[in-house]
């Protein structure tokens, strides 16, 4: 809508994370402009996915916080101190960021309508018809609309990629965050759900994707993310790190990939 | 010059008749199986000593009906409990508190490591170590108090012990079911925004259901046995019933016999109704489609499981 004003729609600040005696995060701090799309590239063990879920609480920061639309999404500020919010109130801040996963997650008991009314219904406390019809609209959107009443079971890798994305749409979320959502896929299926991804960027939509898809990202992002280590190595406009990169990282990684 | 294959080919047929080799070795073995199996059958059913005359007139004897009936409404009233008991057990031991999770641990540890037979002779017993059972609220005193004897009538007795004993396995069987819906189902959920209680209810249950529905049928069956137990501790199930008419009657075979054909008779229908259960929760993907056929296919096959466990 307005790409004029930026203002931050995400905003990662110093999020450091340990799993066990592993830092896989090491004051990581990121800002996301709202209507851009971020793509964070990275060896695998660099810290991505996990960077994705403490962006959204998943996994809950050891320290530093996230600020989603100018609001912490797991505290409240008063008196100058972070107050841990209760499991509901994060619960229904989680929402507004939409996350789509490596390995899809449909839910696997229930049909692909079902996948996209349960949260709407649940959480938002939808109706069924308009939950419904809200649905069908984004099952159009990402070209799923003849298969509703499939099971997840039912359909192929990319089909299931395209309905997560239409899953995480539903809730209406102000940014969507997606965790390698290519990297699961037959090589024939990947252009399908990168073609979705593309003309949800071009919509305006905030973005944050995970990917080792180089051409996407050097044709799709507004700023690129080189995490190393659990730190960001590298960042800035896509065509300035893939073809000049400064870090060793990096251009042992593009040498690599090339 | 040789013709090519190719046109040879073209000249052939296109759809071969496929002539399988016999299976000798199987014959063989499943005719010796079949005399051996038929010698059995005849030489049982001709033996005088079986008494069948008396297996008929006992086998709807209105004391074994009423038997059946007890053994029957112990079996449903302990599966009852137990899965409830079991499930809040699973959740204890699945739960981020330690305390709760080592409680549970050590629950199971305990109800399932103790023979069943010796927690029911114990529970009937209870009364030789606990005389009075009181009730006392702080700064009111002692409410009520009860003779143990009173309360733990047989019945009574049997239900708390098979209960709890069988509440250890099912809370074995609900938290594998748990465990085995993916990590990823329980993200999804929450990263739609639903509490972790919402995204338990709404997506992990009903999944692990699936899993929890074929081992607690098994469960059931092999409780219903299990509950024969209680003829020790003088409650009057099917067991009780036969065993103090040939106390009398010194018919003991063909008492037997009866008993072991109604417990056969139950467990076949238990066997279908766990077809019928696992039909309609089953896995929703490729590998176990829901259809009309499925419970006539899967009561085929515990058919099957049940005439080889003979």
């Amino acid at each position: 809508m307005s790409h004029g004003s930026t203002h931050a729609m995400i905003s990662v600040r110093d999020v450091t994370k340990s799993h066990g005696p592993v830092r896989v995060l090491d004051g990581v701090s990121l800002d996301v402009e709202a209507g851009t799309v971020t793509c964070i590239i990275g060896r695998s063990g660099s810290g991505k996915s996990t960077l994705l879920r403490c962006i959204n609480h998943l996994d809950v920061p050891d320290a530093g916080h996230v600020l989603v639309d100018g609001r912490f999404l797991g505290y409240d500020l008063r008196e100058d101190k972070l107050h841990e919010v209760s499991e509901a109130v994060l619960a229904r801040r989680r929402a507004d960021l939409g996350l789509v996963f490596q390995s899809f997650n449909l839910f696997s008991h229930l049909t692909v309508m079902e996948n996209l009314i349960v949260a709407p219904r649940v959480v938002r406390g939808l109706g069924r018809e308009e939950a419904m019809s809200a649905a069908r609209v984004l099952l159009e959107r990402v070209g799923m609309g003849d298969k509703a009443d499939y099971r997840p079971g039912d359909i192929s890798g990319g089909e299931q990629q395209r309905v997560a994305i239409a899953r995480a749409l539903a809730m209406k979320p102000k940014a969507l965050l997606f965790d390698e959502p290519t990297s699961a896929l037959d090589p024939l299926l990947v252009g399908e759900v990168l073609k979705v991804m593309r003309d949800l960027a071009a919509g305006g939509i905030t973005m944050i994707v995970v990917t080792h898809e180089m051409e996407f990202a050097r044709d799709v992002a507004d700023q690129l993310v080189f995490l190393e280590d659990g730190r960001v190595v590298e960042k800035g406009p896509p065509a300035d790190l893939l073809d000049n990169p400064k870090s060793h990282g990096l251009q042992r990684m593009l040498s690599r990939a090339s | 010059m040789a013709e090519t294959p190719m046109s040879e080919d073209t000249a052939a047929p296109t759809a071969y008749r496929i002539i399988h080799r016999p299976r000798y070795g199987t014959l063989i073995a499943a005719c010796i199986a079949g005399f051996l199996a038929l010698s059995l059958i005849v030489s049982i059913g001709g033996n005088a000593n079986f008494q069948w005359e008396a297996v008929g007139h006992y086998l709807f004897h209105p004391a074994i009906l009423r038997g059946l009936a007890i053994t029957l409404a112990l079996t449903a009233v302990v599966l009852l409990i137990a899965t409830l008991l079991g499930t809040a057990v699973a959740l204890m031991r699945l739960s981020s508190s330690r305390i709760l999770a080592t409680i549970a641990l050590v629950y199971v540890w305990i109800f399932r490591g103790v023979p069943a037979l010796i927690q029911l002779i114990f529970w009937f017993n209870l009364g030789l170590v606990i005389r009075e059972i009181s009730v006392v609220l702080p700064g009111f005193g002692t409410l009520f108090t009860l003779n143990t004897n009173d309360v733990l009538s047989p019945y009574t007795a049997a239900v708390i012990a098979l209960s709890l004993c069988e509440a250890a396995y099912m809370a074995e069987i609900v938290r594998a079911g748990i465990l085995s819906v993916p990590v990823g189902q329980e993200d999804a959920a929450r990263s739609l925004g639903m509490s972790r209680r919402q995204a338990f209810w709404r997506i992990v249950a009903p999944q692990a259901l699936s899993f929890v529905i074929p081992p607690t049928g098994n469960a059931a069956i092999s409780l219903l046995k299990l509950t024969s137990l209680v003829t020790y501790v003088a409650v009057d199930d099917l067991f009780y019933a036969a065993q103090s008419i040939y106390a009398r009657t010194f018919e003991t075979i063909p008492l037997l016999v009866v008993v072991a054909f109604w417990y056969l008779a139950v467990v076949t229908v238990m066997s279908i109704g766990q077809g019928f259960l696992e039909a309609h929760f089953g896995q929703f993907d490729r590998r176990s489609r829901r259809s009309w056929s499925l419970p006539l296919r899967q009561a085929g096959a515990g058919l099957r499981n049940l005439w080889r466990a003979q």
